[in-house]
């Protein structure tokens, strides 16, 4: 299966803090690759040093463009895409404008058409459609991560981050976004998706780590994952017929 | 005072003003994106008056070598970064950016400009020049340091100005200069005699500050430019680069600025240290418009040209001062108004 994203001993350090420590990943075509683990794990660490937001160590591979690892344009120049957790939309900016400079890279290629690019987006998300003039600041917080995925999506992206889908987003709104994500899937795009909500991600995902403290716990295939008693645990706690620990079934849901 | 003569001052005013307006919208523009308070704006506004004195004195003018020196600094800089990143693709862009460009912008201005050439043609020359100048001075100063606080790259903006003042003193002399500009006999509007001079300089600055408008709302370019300015992060992740933004950013402030130069010197003689001065009263008429937003900075850069010209009226010698003690109340009523402006920038 081909590999589109390879970490070896990969580091992040913010001066003398280590967020990321010696974790090794790949992730392949065609699937979700799903990262999850607590709030200060270093997974945003981890995907942002990925895109080149910040400087890392070890080695980063993407095996298909090999000269994507150089900067961050040139990974947008190979159609890499990240949904910042941040979501980092253009605010003053009207949604039309946030979404055609998704494509701000693409627009030189031959047989570019914005419109069929909006076209889709709009189909997928018909919200966004209402609300093309409106500023992207006076947004509510599910249709601000809709911009954010479908600027990110203009692209027409070969290898898309989603840092936090649902982070922040009301229940009914997480549901959707998963619906989306599944959808994508289901279309070819190959994820990799960091989440802290284990048991959403953990179904949608075919591969799956687990980051704790910076460095990678448990890895395998989701079901597998999901089987293990630790994740049951820590992160599905509510499945899990032991409501014992309080804080950990806290973090079940939350997180 | 009669009517007549505050009809005079009005006029003069407003011809400065234009010229202001120029100067702040650059201002504005310029921070919103790099967040650099550009002060040798107005060293690109007096470098252009002297390029184009030069080229009716049917001299080589010093700016050519100024082009050419920076270019090859800029070059070299571009080149090691890129070399050590072993990136074949910025390597090509950066031999046509500060190679082949302004090599080429030089060999037009030594060799296609003879004393006796079309003024328009003169013009337009002087214009390449300087504007080639503005990406030349942002990659050697201000891109190293991007990510540096906006009190770092003023006093970096500062420490260029007053290299940028040596280097116009050692090549282009102490001699002050007044180019040509626009003749013919003065228009009649509203009962009014109106010089054509006034009439090119408020006609060009109109149109400039359209065409700016329509670049930073048309096009697609410009709103990166701007996303750039909203969200760094954002745009980097679409793509956009900062560095790009910048460049393209000190492009159009070179452009506006050689065109500044254009029109304000034949209005008013202009030295190699003028342009201080001339880039201040831009920035008080920025303020007004708290440093954002592009209609009020205009207005403010309006009212800074007639309060200017008043001001010589009544008391020649302070006019400077009076100008510059307007940011006082100006200051005062936007924190009164708005006591959370800078919230609005960020």
């Amino acid at each position: 299966m081909t590999v589109l994203l390879l970490l070896e001993r990969f580091v992040v350090r913010y001066g003398r803090l280590t967020a990321v420590n010696d974790v090794s990943l790949e992730a392949r075509a065609g699937e979700v690759t799903a990262v999850i683990g607590p709030n200060g794990a270093g997974k945003t660490s981890l995907v942002n040093a990925v895109m080149g937001l910040v400087p890392s160590g070890g080695r980063l591979l993407f095996p298909q463009w090999p000269e994507a690892s150089r900067s961050i344009e040139a990974r947008v120049r190979a159609r890499i895409s990240l949904v910042p957790e941040t979501r980092d939309l253009f605010g003053p900016m009207t949604v039309l404008d946030n979404l055609k400079l998704g494509a701000f890279s693409a627009r030189m290629e031959p047989r570019f058409d914005m419109r069929a690019r909006l076209a889709g987006i709009f189909r997928l998300f018909p919200r966004l459609d209402e609300r093309q003039n409106q500023q992207a600041s006076t947004l509510s917080g599910g249709e601000r991560q809709m911009l954010a995925l479908g600027r990110a999506l203009m692209l027409k992206p070969r290898f898309l981050m989603l840092d936090e889908p649902s982070l922040g987003l009301a229940p009914l709104i997480v549901a959707e976004m998963f619906r989306i994500i599944a959808r994508l899937k289901n279309e070819g795009v190959s994820i990799l998706l960091i989440e802290q909500n284990a048991r959403a991600a953990l179904r949608l995902a075919d591969r799956a780590y687990v980051l704790e403290g910076g460095a990678i716990q448990l890895a395998g295939k989701a079901a597998d994952v999901a089987a293990d008693s630790r994740v049951i645990d820590a992160y599905l706690g509510m499945s899990a017929a032991t409501p014992s620990n309080p804080d950990e079934r806290q973090m079940g849901k939350v997180g | 005072m009669t009517a007549d003569i505050a009809a005079i001052l009005l006029q003069d005013g407003i011809a400065n003003g234009a010229i202001y307006i120029l100067l702040a919208t650059v201002l504005v523009l310029v921070f919103t994106v790099t967040r650099v308070i550009f002060v040798p704006q107005g060293d690109l506004v007096a470098f252009t008056a002297l390029t184009l004195a030069a080229f009716d004195a049917g001299t080589i003018p010093g700016t050519v070598w100024i082009l050419l020196f920076g270019a090859a600094i800029a070059l070299s800089l571009e080149m090691l970064e890129a070399v050590a990143r072993r990136d074949r693709a910025r390597c090509v862009r950066s031999i046509i950016q500060f190679g082949v460009v302004p090599v080429a912008v030089a060999l037009l201005a030594v060799l296609l400009v003879p004393k006796d050439a079309p003024l328009l043609w003169k013009m337009a020359v002087t214009c390449a020049l300087v504007t080639c100048i503005s990406p030349v001075i942002y990659r050697i100063v201000f891109q190293p340091i991007a990510s540096a606080s906006p009190l770092v790259l003023l006093i970096a903006a500062i420490a260029t100005h007053l290299g940028m003042n040596s280097i116009g003193l050692q090549v282009f002399g102490a001699e002050g200069v007044r180019t040509q500009g626009f003749s013919g006999p003065p228009l009649s509007f509203a009962g009014q005699l109106i010089s054509q001079q006034v009439a090119g300089v408020v006609a060009s600055s109109i149109v400039l500050v359209f065409v700016l408008y329509l670049f930073f709302h048309r096009s697609l370019r410009g709103r990166a430019l701007l996303a750039a300015a909203y969200n760094r992060r954002g745009a980097e992740i679409v793509g956009i680069s900062a560095a790009a933004a910048g460049r393209t950013a000190f492009i159009v402030a070179g452009l506006v600025g050689a065109v500044s130069g254009l029109l304000v010197g034949p209005m008013t003689t202009l030295y190699y240290d003028s342009g201080f001065i001339l880039g201040l009263k831009g920035f008080v008429g920025a303020i007004v418009g708290g440093l954002a937003i592009y209609p009020l900075a205009a207005a403010g850069a309006v009212l800074v040209g007639a309060v200017e010209s008043f001001a010589s009226f009544w008391a020649s010698a302070y006019r400077d001062i009076i100008v510059f003690m307007l940011i006082i109340p100006i200051l005062f009523w936007r924190s009164v108004v708005n006591p959370h402006a800078e919230d609005g920038i960020e």
